[in-house]
């Protein structure tokens, strides 16, 4: 059975009609639908077990709890990390990153280079350009080559002992671009560079393993892999975490207070200041489970076969040209259309009931590569059919020469 | 054909607008000059405009920008001929979505919206 026959019916959003069409919705990689399960999941936890996390002494609060620190199990196995420890929740992969930029901006010398490529998302450039500024250190940036990879040469070059971050996408928000993260990694600790790899658009497509990517921080989002808006989770190697001072303070994250000063408590819970997002962590429990019991061998095959049909059946279409490498990619194909703008072109398939993206994504430098103020893009999710990309192709087709 | 069974998807004048604007184009002689984006989607929208005893002699547009925005830049272009500092800032998107008869969502008003922005800016 197709993966999209097996899961379809676990989620209810699909069925809507819009604009009088069965919806297709092919913009996962902004945010992807949740199965019955996590909303239910959610629902069941407000209704018998919610209560404030960690300091409450009665029967909700343990429990909650006990939901919450199972979470970080789950994330942990999820991603093949060494320690529960290294688990940090957060508000998403915006906040993971910003939360090492903050720490990190603290100790950057004059001289000191952040290292980032010219297919990040903002959220991967704009909070480094913030921990830099002011502190004398500069942010240098890989470029790319051929259709949209990492210029591999340059990465020698711009990797220096001045570099303290090398911070990277593992998949492409634009092009579906992997990255060869270990190696960058290998080539970033040959320097000493720490390395933070941005896997909001892989975690939900790739089978995921910490010990192999080696890289020192990963972060990603609940809500692109089925789970709820509003959770993210930053992973660190604890040799690292130990040493990152906490830029964030409150609740959760100290051991003993004064009026003027504080002690930190220990990892994790000192880089989680504040109440965290509980129910949210359940609901990502329940995704996880949803993704393994669907096993993420069989996401990657299911959803790297439907980009390949994208691809092909798109740039057959006249007009029609299509971001990024051919062959193995993430769940993401960008196209531009001949005489329309990415704006109208996404209002089109709307009319026909099909959900696309359109802009920027959030990587305007990219933008100004692929020499474009912005691009439609299609992305794919586990319940996604052969025949929805079918369905998209048919109306790229059909657009015309304009509006 | 599918030209026949999808409706088009803006009115009539938003499409003659982008297909061939009337005021996309470069002014020389302009006396006043501003450029924005938009932060949603990237969109560029340059209005310029001449000032000739204190009404608007000419105006252009440039940019790259969606089919709704370059229409609304173009009908505004027009809109603000001959007229005065105060007349050509006091018209909102409402006057252009008349000329332009159509209704836009809420998701696209900021298409509509950025050249008027921008042309209060130039004229500021």
């Amino acid at each position: 059975m197709k993966l999209d026959e097996q899961t379809r019916g676990d989620f209810p959003i699909l069925s809507r009609i819009v604009n009088g069409r069965p919806l297709v919705y092919l913009d996962s990689a902004a945010s992807s639908q949740k199965p019955r399960a996590v909303v239910e999941a959610m629902t069941r936890y407000y209704e018998t077990s919610h209560a404030n996390v960690h300091r409450s002494i009665h029967t909700l609060g343990e429990e909650a709890t006990e939901l919450y620190e199972l979470a970080r199990d789950r994330v942990q196995r999820f991603i093949g990390a060494a320690a529960r420890q290294e688990i940090v929740f957060t508000r998403g992969t915006t906040d993971a990153i910003s939360i090492v930029a903050e720490a990190i901006g603290r100790t950057l010398k004059p001289g000191d280079e952040i290292l980032v490529t010219d297919m990040e998302h903002h959220s991967n450039l704009v909070p480094w350009q913030v921990a830099v500024r002011d502190r004398g250190a500069r942010i240098r940036s890989v470029p790319l080559v051929g259709d949209g990879v990492l210029d591999l040469g340059a990465v020698d070059r711009l990797l220096t002992e001045r570099t303290r971050v090398f911070a990277f996408a593992h998949v492409s928000n634009v092009l579906g671009t992997i990255n060869p993260v270990a190696e960058l990694v290998r080539r970033a600790r040959g320097l000493g560079a720490l390395t933070l790899v941005d896997g909001a658009q892989a975690a939900p497509h790739l089978p995921l393993d910490m010990s192999e990517l080696g890289c020192d921080f990963y972060a990603f989002s609940a809500h692109k892999m089925l789970g709820p808006t509003g959770l993210g989770v930053l992973y660190g190697r604890r040799a690292v975490l130990e040493r990152l001072e906490p830029a964030r303070g409150g609740s959760e994250m100290i051991k003993e207070v004064w009026v003027d000063r504080a002690t930190w408590n220990d990892l994790p819970w000192r880089l989680e200041p504040g109440t965290p997002p509980i129910a949210e962590t359940v609901g990502l429990t329940a995704a996880i489970e949803y993704l393994e019991k669907l096993g993420m061998d069989r996401v990657r095959e299911h959803e790297q076969s439907l980009a390949t049909q994208a691809v092909d059946v798109l740039s057959a279409i006249p007009g029609v040209r299509v971001f990024g490498p051919r062959g193995e990619r993430g769940a993401v194909v960008s196209f531009a259309v001949d005489g329309w703008h990415p704006h109208d072109v996404a209002a089109a398939l709307d009319a026909d009931g099909i959900a696309v993206r359109a802009g920027h994504h959030c990587a305007q430098p990219l933008m100004r590569w692929c020499g474009v103020v912005g691009t439609s893009r299609a992305s794919f999710g586990v319940y996604n059919s052969s025949e929805e990309v079918a369905l998209l192709a048919h109306a790229v087709a059909a657009l015309g020469g304009a509006p | 054909m599918s030209a026949v069974t999808r409706p088009a998807l803006y009115s009539d004048a938003i499409r003659e607008r982008w297909r061939r604007p009337r005021y996309r184009g470069e002014l020389p002689d302009a006396t006043a000059t501003a450029e924005d984006v938009n932060p949603l989607c990237g969109d560029r929208v340059r209005m310029q405009v001449r000032l000739d005893d204190g009404r608007v002699s000419a105006a252009r547009f440039a940019g790259d920008s969606c089919a709704i925005c370059t229409a609304s830049a173009d009908v505004l272009s027009e809109l603000i001929q001959g007229r005065s500092r105060a007349e050509a800032t006091a018209l909102g998107a409402a006057d252009v979505l008349g000329v332009l008869q159509a209704d836009v969502r809420p998701t696209r008003l900021r298409c509509v919206t950025l050249p008027i922005s921008v042309l209060a800016k130039a004229l500021a």
